[in-house]
């Protein structure tokens, strides 16, 4: 099970990594492999800002639907267009090409707040 | 949580497992979509071992089967298989089955899993009404039995390397008792959840690794896999197949069902329900389960509502998924009468928002 260390990671299973006042989100290879073969993203909040914890889109596999949280408070500047065509991109690259919105935080020290590798690897039992 | 014959070689094989209806079963292997696949193009082996099977025998054998299902049983013959159901007697389904004619006073109710205590019960009431012996001319052998699927359009011709009777001929919906992989009395099927043809097999607890075994060395050249519980949703919701808890339950008709064609009302038989049942027939029904597409991109899901054009809601949703085999989202789900006609546009709320969807007639899936 892959958990990079330069990731942060919530509860929920999703990853955060940091770029400056930017960062991208996207799900956990753990949590692909639960939900199974990914079919269809939902983001319809590109432009807005959420807070932290709120629902930023959804993401259904052939048998259930998840929300997704945001980790950190944000505003959603772009979703990853190449998952309206092919979503499986979640279970083949889940920290890569499967990256699902990228935002601009508005409280950095949150970042804090969330899940190391270590801690995450934990909260599995990986 | 109980263990199938199975069990151990579907962990074996890494399988994610789940509880199901109170047995320990694989959800999916390599991934639901590709074995979903198998099935269609090739063959796929399902443990169905949690199925629950009544023999029911004697001279009242007859009167009671025909009294407690809803399709006619005198319409099989020694060898065929007949899809039914137990109507309970207040308008609703206790549970569909498969009903097996092994000779005019022997037969075999094939039941789901998760209502096995539930329509031994029931069963057991009507036996004794019927003067029955309870445990002798009706039994519970459903600890006793494993039960595999081998579905997909190759599954006859791999299946036939291990019998000397001739399957590849054998008509949809009928059986054959034989001699499978060296063991005696296995009852050999031609029915399936899948719309892929291929065949169900009987053996006792203590053959069952022994034929597992078998079955993937016979099936190996034709790339035969395991194949989870996920992909037999989707392949039988694409057939339009009704799935007892979802589509189908205590409070609905088999003739709201569209299982009118299961539910026989010749003079001969008598069954339970059946003036209500055949009023319900005359007289129409306030509403219907359909199939339906979805036309804006959404995937319907069980309990969502079912709105006309103006929001209203006029059903709800029963089952619904994305169709491999379609590329298409559908689903089912009741609807008031009036908009249960082929090509009637409908909307499925999701997460608030009204999408386009339309009625279609079954199967989704034409092979």
């Amino acid at each position: 099970m892959k958990i990079p260390e330069n990731l942060k990671y919530t509860k929920d299973h999703e990853w955060l990594r940091v770029e400056g006042n930017e960062a991208f989100i996207g799900v956990t290879e753990y949590a692909q492999g639960e939900l199974g073969d990914i079919v269809f993203i939902e983001v319809e909040t590109v432009g807005e800002t959420l807070e932290k914890e709120e629902t930023f889109g959804t993401i259904e596999a052939v048998k259930t639907v998840s929300d997704m949280f945001m980790p950190v408070a944000g505003e959603v500047l772009e979703f990853n267009e190449e998952l309206e065509a092919t979503p499986e991109l979640i279970n083949q690259d889940p920290y890569g090409k499967g990256w699902i919105v990228k935002i601009k935080m508005t409280n950095n020290n949150q970042v804090a707040e969330l899940l190391d590798a270590a801690a995450y690897k934990m909260l599995i039992g990986a | 949580m109980t263990n199938t014959a199975f069990t151990k070689f579907h962990i074996e094989m890494g399988a994610k497992m789940v509880p199901f209806a109170g047995y320990n079963m694989p959800v999916q292997y390599e991934g639901l979509v590709a074995e979903h696949h198998t099935v269609r193009k090739a063959v796929g082996v399902f443990d169905v071992s949690h199925m629950g099977e009544f023999w029911v025998k004697g001279p009242k054998a007859f009167d009671f089967v025909q009294k407690v299902t809803s399709n006619d049983v005198a319409a099989l013959f020694d060898g065929k298989v007949q899809y039914s159901c137990f109507p309970n007697g207040k308008g609703g389904i206790v549970d569909d089955l498969l009903v097996y004619r092994v000779n005019e006073i022997t037969y075999l109710l094939v039941v789901n899993a998760a209502n096995i205590d539930k329509d031994w019960a029931w069963c057991v009431k009507q036996a004794e009404i019927m003067g029955l012996e309870v445990g002798k001319e009706i039994y519970n052998a459903s600890d006793e039995i494993a039960q595999l699927a081998i579905q997909g359009p190759l599954a006859l011709k791999a299946m036939q390397k291990l019998t000397d009777t001739t399957v590849t001929d054998m008509e949809y919906y009928t059986f054959k008792k034989l001699t499978f992989a060296g063991v005696k009395d296995v009852i050999f099927s031609t029915t399936g959840y899948t719309g892929s043809g291929g065949c169900e097999i009987y053996m006792a607890n203590e053959d069952a690794e022994k034929i597992w075994k078998a079955v993937y060395e016979a099936g190996a050249e034709f790339g035969i896999k395991p194949i989870g519980l996920g992909a037999r949703d989707t392949l039988r919701l694409e057939m339009g197949f009704c799935l007892y808890g979802n589509d189908i339950n205590d409070t609905t008709s088999p003739i709201e069902a569209g299982l009118g064609w299961i539910t026989k009302f010749t003079d001969a038989k008598n069954f339970i329900d059946k003036d209500y049942l055949s009023d319900q027939k005359k007289n129409g029904v306030k509403h219907k389960l359909i199939g339906f597409e979805m036309i804006d991109r959404g995937i319907p899901r069980q309990h969502y509502e079912i709105c006309d054009a103006n929001g209203n809601v006029i059903g709800e949703v029963t089952s619904g998924t994305m169709a491999p085999s379609l590329d298409m989202n559908i689903g089912m789900g009741y609807v008031n009468t009036p908009s249960a006609k082929a090509d009637t546009e409908i909307f499925i709320k999701i997460r608030e928002k009204l999408l386009k969807a339309k009625v279609v007639k079954l199967p989704f899936y034409k092979g």
